[in-house]
């Protein structure tokens, strides 16, 4: 697939370099409000909003901006996004903003946010930028809904809050939607994916060091320890 | 004087920062494989949480309350975070410099650590003043502590188990995190 086409950034933000599963960024909200499908809805589709705004806005500016002071900038671009949306989240949609709670304002310490600014949008133009933004946003909300759904069925027996196994009599194995079940289930998600060498495996990544912050910086893409670390 | 215990008992272990609020988890992974980075690790945390929280709410009160301008908490919070962990940084470089030795690598890492935040915001949440902000901080960072602590040293004694394959590396880790925060629910009584 050609490079940089708005298609090729959709497939590789979905697909080849899935945030979650494949590059392991984003973890608190992915394990936080992942207790039902509707709250992983919600909060990726604010993530996509807040990623494609500041990815949009970051490429703009990319020549404009010193190198040496981009990661602040970086910063009070992201944050100001995050108070806009917290705003419009407050006014149109109050539920969701109660449901999410802290977890809205902490979208400006997202690892994926500031990852993509700094590793492509103030590297790539404006439109390739926005498609890379919508293509990242959709993979990570694509994948914290398959967690909340799997959590909320079976730790409620409901589906995006249709009762599904209520009528035969299932009891609802709760500790799934509390705190445990979330570090179980992406467990057993991070092991499948690890048993049919997919993601992380497959691009070279050694499985046996999370490529999250701290140790594994080098590819986790935060800029906040990029040649940093002293390792 | 009841009131600052019930915060300190509540932020450190029955609403574990880790364990059941989920912030700060790439610290909690990433720096948790051996128990010596990971008390590094909580040491610099502990600093750079007490200090930040104690500041920020220094900021709210005597800055952002007066100028009506509570909506920019997000964006002032996270610039004086960043401020902080640089000046800490410079300030330790050249004052204390075995202090630095120890605590330096792990200082960049943390402005983007969500927990800073997170209590920052949680504070400003719960109308906290700025004493009760400072203990909330410390407590918050002294859980955080406590977890990465304990299950750095599940790791190291892990770490010649023979574990199926699917499972080695960071499965496993979610694993034992898993368990420890069933564990942690045995503190939900007590407050």
């Amino acid at each position: 697939m050609q490079k940089n086409t708005p298609a090729e950034r959709l497939y590789n933000g979905i697909i080849a370099e899935n945030p979650t599963f494949s590059l392991m960024l984003g973890m608190c909200p992915t394990l936080a409000v992942t207790t039902s499908g509707i709250n992983g809805i919600g909060m990726g589709l604010t993530t996509t909003v807040i990623l494609t705004a500041s990815n949009m806005l970051i490429s703009m500016l990319r020549k404009v901006i010193p190198d040496k002071v981009r990661v602040p900038a970086f910063i009070v671009i992201v944050a100001s996004f995050v108070t806009i949306v917290q705003f419009l989240l407050q006014g149109f949609i109050p539920s969701l903003n109660a449901a999410l709670g802290i977890y809205i304002p902490l979208i400006v310490v997202n690892c994926i946010i500031l990852g993509r600014a700094e590793s492509y949008a103030s590297k790539n133009k404006v439109v390739a930028s926005i498609f890379d933004g919508i293509g990242m946003g959709l993979g990570f909300t694509l994948s914290i809904t398959i967690l909340g759904l799997i959590r909320e069925f079976i730790g409620a027996g409901t589906l995006f809050n249709v009762d599904i196994l209520g009528g035969i009599g299932y009891e609802p194995v709760s500790i799934f939607i509390l705190a445990p079940g979330a570090f179980l289930v992406l467990a057993f998600l991070a092991a499948l994916q690890n048993k049919f060498k997919v993601g992380a495996a497959k691009r070279g990544i050694d499985p046996s060091n999370p490529t999250t912050c701290g140790e594994g910086c080098a590819s986790c893409g935060n800029i906040m320890c990029k040649g940093r670390s002293g390792k | 004087m009841k009131e600052l215990l019930i915060i300190a008992i509540g932020s450190s272990v029955v609403n574990n920062v880790v364990l059941s609020q989920f912030l700060g988890l790439c610290p909690f992974f990433g720096v948790s494989k051996k128990i010596e980075t990971a008390s590094g690790m909580s040491a610099a945390v502990i600093f750079v949480i007490t200090l930040s929280s104690f500041v920020a709410s220094l900021i709210y009160k005597f800055i952002l309350i007066p100028v009506n301008a509570t909506y920019l908490q997000t964006i002032v919070f996270i610039l004086v975070i960043a401020a902080l962990v640089q000046f800490v940084e410079m300030f330790l470089k050249k004052a204390m410099p075995p202090l630095y030795q120890s605590l330096g690598v792990y200082l960049p890492l943390i402005t983007t650590n969500c927990a800073v935040l997170g209590v920052a915001l949680t504070n400003v949440q719960k109308d906290y003043g700025i004493l009760s902000s400072t203990i909330n901080g410390l407590a918050t960072a002294l859980g955080f502590g406590i977890s990465i602590i304990i299950l750095a040293g599940l790791r190291e004694k892990m770490e010649t188990n023979d574990i199926p394959k699917a499972f080695q590396g960071f499965p496993h880790v979610l694993l034992t995190a898993c368990l420890m925060a069933i564990a942690f629910f045995g503190f939900s009584g007590m407050i």
